[in-house]
C-alpha cells in the first residue's frame, strides 16, 4: 500500500515536469492572426473607400450644381457648352431598362424554377442547370454585342422606324443575362420547401400545377421574390449592354423604341473622353455613381430584409 | 368536362409554360453562341493573334489585348487569392463571435452586390488619382481584385466549412498549433474547392469591361506592356472598341475575340467544375 502510493507520488510529480500545458509563448502564431485579421479588414476598407470616394466629390459638385436641381431637374446636358444637371432623364432610362428586363426575366426565370424544382426529373435537371450556368458566366460585353447586332436588327426588322440605339433591344438583352439569376436563386428557395408539404397536397390529390403553385411558391414565396429584387438590382447596374445598344441621348420618355441613357451608361460615356481630373465634368461621375450606388445598396438591403421578415418556417 | 379533366389539362398547359419557359433560355444561349461563331470564325487566323488592332480591318488582330489581359489578370490574381484566402481564414478559423465578425460578414455579402463600374469609379479615385497609379495595369488588376475579392471570400469560407470537424480535433489532440492545423489538415482539405471559386472569379474578372473603362484602359493599343505602370488595353475592351464601330467588319472582328473570350473563359470553369468533381467526396469525414 505505501509502495503504491509512493509511487502515485512520484507520478504526479514526474507529470507535473512534463506539463502539456503551452511552455512558451508562440508569437508566430498571434503575427499570423494579425495578418489574416488584416485580410479580413480589407473589405471594410473597400467599402469604406467607396463611400469615402463618392462623398468627396459628390459634396464637390453640389457645391457646383443645387442638389434640387440635380434630384428634379428633367433635363441633363452634362457635356454641352451650358451644362444642366437634372438626372431625372437618367433615371427614367435606367427603370425602363430595368422595367422591360424584368418583364423578360421573372417570369422566363420563374418558370425555368418551377419546372426545374418541380417538373424536371433529376437526369434533365443535371443537364440543364449547368447550361444555365454558362449563361451566367457570359460576359455582359458579349451580350451587349448580341443585342446590337442581332436583337436590334430584328426589332428593326419588325417596327422600321426603330432607332439603331433603343432601349428595347438593351431592356431584352438585360432580361435575358438575368435570367439565370432568378431561376437559380428560386429553385434553390423552392427546393428548401421539405417534401412533407409536397406529399400532403398530393395525397388531397392535387395535381403537379396544384402544389406548384398552391404550396411550393407560396411556402418559398419571400426568397422568390427577394431574387426578383436583386435581378433588377443587377439590371439597375448593368453597364455594357446600356453602353452598347441603348445609346447616349438622356431622354425622359417611356418609348422603348427611342435612344435613351441609362446612369450607367453616362457615367461611362464620361470616363472615357479625356475629362480634366476636379473639373465639373469629372465630379459628375462621382454624383451619378453615388445615386447608383446608393439604389443599388437599397435594394440589396431590401432583398434581405424580404427575405428576414417573411421567411417561413418549417 | 368534368372537374377533373379541368384540372389535369390545366397542369398540362403549365408544364408546358414552365418547359417552354426553360427551352426559351436554352435556345437563347445556342442561337447567341451561334450567332457570334457564324460572324467570327472567318476572321479567326494565326495572324489575328500576332497583329495589334488596325484602322483596316483585315489587319488587326488582338495581340494588345491578350498582353493586356494577362497581366491584369496576373496582378488581380496575386493579389484576390492570398488576401481573399487569407479573410476567409480569419472569418472561419479564427474570428470571435462578436458585432465586429458580424459586420465584417454582412459588408463582403454587401460588396458582392455592388455593380461592378461602381467599384471601375472606386479605382478611378483612389488606385489612378489618389496613389498616382495612373491609368496603369497596377491600377487595373487592383481594381478587379476588389471586384472579385467578395466573392473569393464567400466560396473560400464555403470550402473551409466543409472541412469535418473530426480531423480538426484529430489534430487537435494530437498537439497541433492553430496554424498547423490549418496547413496540415484544413487547407489540404479545402484546396480544392478554393481552387474551383477562385477560378471562376478570376474567369469573371477576364470578362469584365466597364471598371477598366473607368480606370482607363486604352482602346487603341499598338504595344504590349513591359511593366505594371504601363497603360494597357484588355481582350474585352478590344470587343468594346471594335462592337461600338459602325463598319461591320469591325463587328465580325469582335466576334472573332469573342470566339477566344469565350474559348477561355469556358475551359476555364470547366477546369474548375472537373476539379471540384474530383476532389468530392476524397475523404469521407
Amino acid at each position: 500500500m505505501v509502495e503504491n502510493v509512493k509511487v502515485k507520488k512520484s507520478h504526479k510529480s514526474s507529470s507535473k515536469k512534463n506539463n502539456l500545458t503551452q511552455q512558451k509563448p508562440r508569437h508566430g502564431e498571434n503575427v499570423i492572426k494579425g495578418i489574416l485579421f488584416l485580410f479580413a479588414l480589407v473589405s471594410i476598407f473597400t467599402t469604406i473607400g467607396i463611400v469615402t470616394i463618392l462623398l468627396k466629390e459628390t459634396v464637390g459638385f453640389f457645391k457646383e450644381v443645387s442638389i434640387l436641381e440635380f434630384l428634379t431637374g428633367t433635363e441633363w446636358t452634362a457635356l454641352f457648352a451650358n451644362p444642366k444637371f437634372g438626372v431625372l432623364p437618367l433615371v427614367s432610362g435606367t427603370l425602363m431598362i430595368a422595367f422591360y428586363g424584368s418583364v423578360v426575366a421573372i417570369p422566363t426565370g420563374l418558370g425555368c424554377a418551377i419546372y426545374l424544382s418541380e417538373y424536371a426529373s433529376k437526369r434533365t435537371r443535371k443537364i440543364i442547370k449547368p447550361v444555365l450556368e454558362i449563361l451566367a458566366g457570359i460576359p455582359s460585353i458579349v451580350y451587349g454585342y448580341f443585342a446590337l447586332t442581332f436583337i436590334t436588327p430584328i426589332i428593326r426588322k419588325f417596327v422600321p422606324d426603330t432607332m439603331v440605339f433603343n432601349a428595347l433591344s438593351a431592356s431584352i438583352t438585360v432580361g435575358i443575362m438575368i435570367i439565370p439569376m432568378v431561376s437559380s436563386l428560386s429553385e434553390d428557395a423552392m427546393k428548401a420547401v421539405p417534401d412533407s408539404l409536397r406529399h400532403g397536397a398530393y395525397a388531397l390529390g392535387c395535381t403537379k400545377f396544384e402544389v406548384a403553385t398552391k404550396v411550393v411558391v407560396p411556402a418559398a414565396l419571400s426568397s422568390i421574390i427577394a431574387s426578383f429584387v436583386l435581378a433588377i438590382s443587377r439590371a439597375i447596374g448593368e453597364t455594357m449592354i446600356v453602353t452598347l445598344a441603348a445609346g447616349s441621348t438622356p431622354n425622359l420618355t417611356l418609348n422603348p423604341l427611342e435612344s435613351i441613357q441609362t446612369m450607367t451608361a453616362f457615367i461611362v460615356q464620361v470616363a472615357k473622353g479625356d475629362v480634366e481630373h476636379g473639373g465639373l465634368i469629372y465630379k459628375t461621375i462621382f454624383a451619378v455613381g453615388m445615386l447608383l450606388f446608393v439604389i443599388t445598396l437599397a435594394m440589396n438591403i431590401l432583398a434581405k430584409l424580404i427575405i428576414k421578415k417573411f421567411r417561413e418556417e418549417y | 368536362m368534368s372537374n377533373l379533366k379541368l384540372r389535369k389539362l390545366k397542369n398540362k398547359i403549365f408544364h408546358g409554360l414552365v418547359l417552354s419557359s426553360t427551352l426559351f433560355a436554352l435556345i437563347v444561349l445556342i442561337v447567341l453562341l451561334s450567332d457570334i461563331v457564324m460572324d467570327g470564325y472567318k476572321w479567326l487566323s494565326i495572324d489575328f493573334f500576332k497583329n495589334f488592332t488596325s484602322r483596316f480591318p483585315e489587319r488587326a488582330g488582338i495581340k494588345a489585348g491578350l498582353f493586356g489581359s494577362l497581366w491584369i489578370i496576373v496582378i488581380t490574381a496575386s493579389v484576390s487569392f492570398p488576401v481573399g484566402v487569407g479573410a476567409a481564414l480569419y472569418l472561419e478559423e479564427y474570428a470571435p463571435k462578436n458585432w465586429f465578425t458580424n459586420i465584417i460578414q454582412i459588408n463582403i455579402s454587401n460588396l458582392a452586390g455592388v455593380p461592378s463600374i461602381v467599384f471601375g469609379i472606386l479605382g478611378l479615385g483612389v488606385f489612378v488619382n489618389t496613389f498616382g497609379f495612373g491609368r496603369s495595369i497596377l491600377s487595373g488588376g487592383l481594381t478587379l481584385a476588389l471586384l472579385i475579392l467578395p466573392i473569393i471570400i464567400v466560396s473560400a469560407q464555403e470550402a473551409l466549412r466543409s472541412v469535418p470537424k473530426d480531423l480538426k480535433h484529430g489534430a487537435y489532440a494530437l498537439g497541433c498549433t492553430k496554424w498547423q492545423v490549418i496547413t496540415g489538415v484544413v487547407l489540404p482539405y479545402a484546396i480544392p474547392g478554393i481552387l474551383t471559386g477562385t477560378i471562376i472569379s478570376i474567369a469573371r474578372a477576364l470578362g469584365e469591361t466597364a471598371p477598366l473603362i473607368m480606370v482607363g484602359a486604352v482602346t487603341f493599343a499598338a504595344f504590349t506592356p513591359e511593366s505594371i505602370f504601363d497603360s494597357f488595353t484588355t481582350l474585352p475592351m478590344q470587343i468594346y472598341s471594335w462592337t461600338s464601330r459602325p463598319q461591320a467588319d469591325f463587328h465580325n472582328l469582335a466576334a472573332a475575340a469573342i470566339i477566344v473570350l469565350l474559348a477561355v473563359l469556358l475551359t476555364a470553369n470547366a477546369l474548375a467544375v472537373l476539379l471540384r468533381d474530383k476532389y468530392q467526396d476524397r475523404i469521407k469525414g
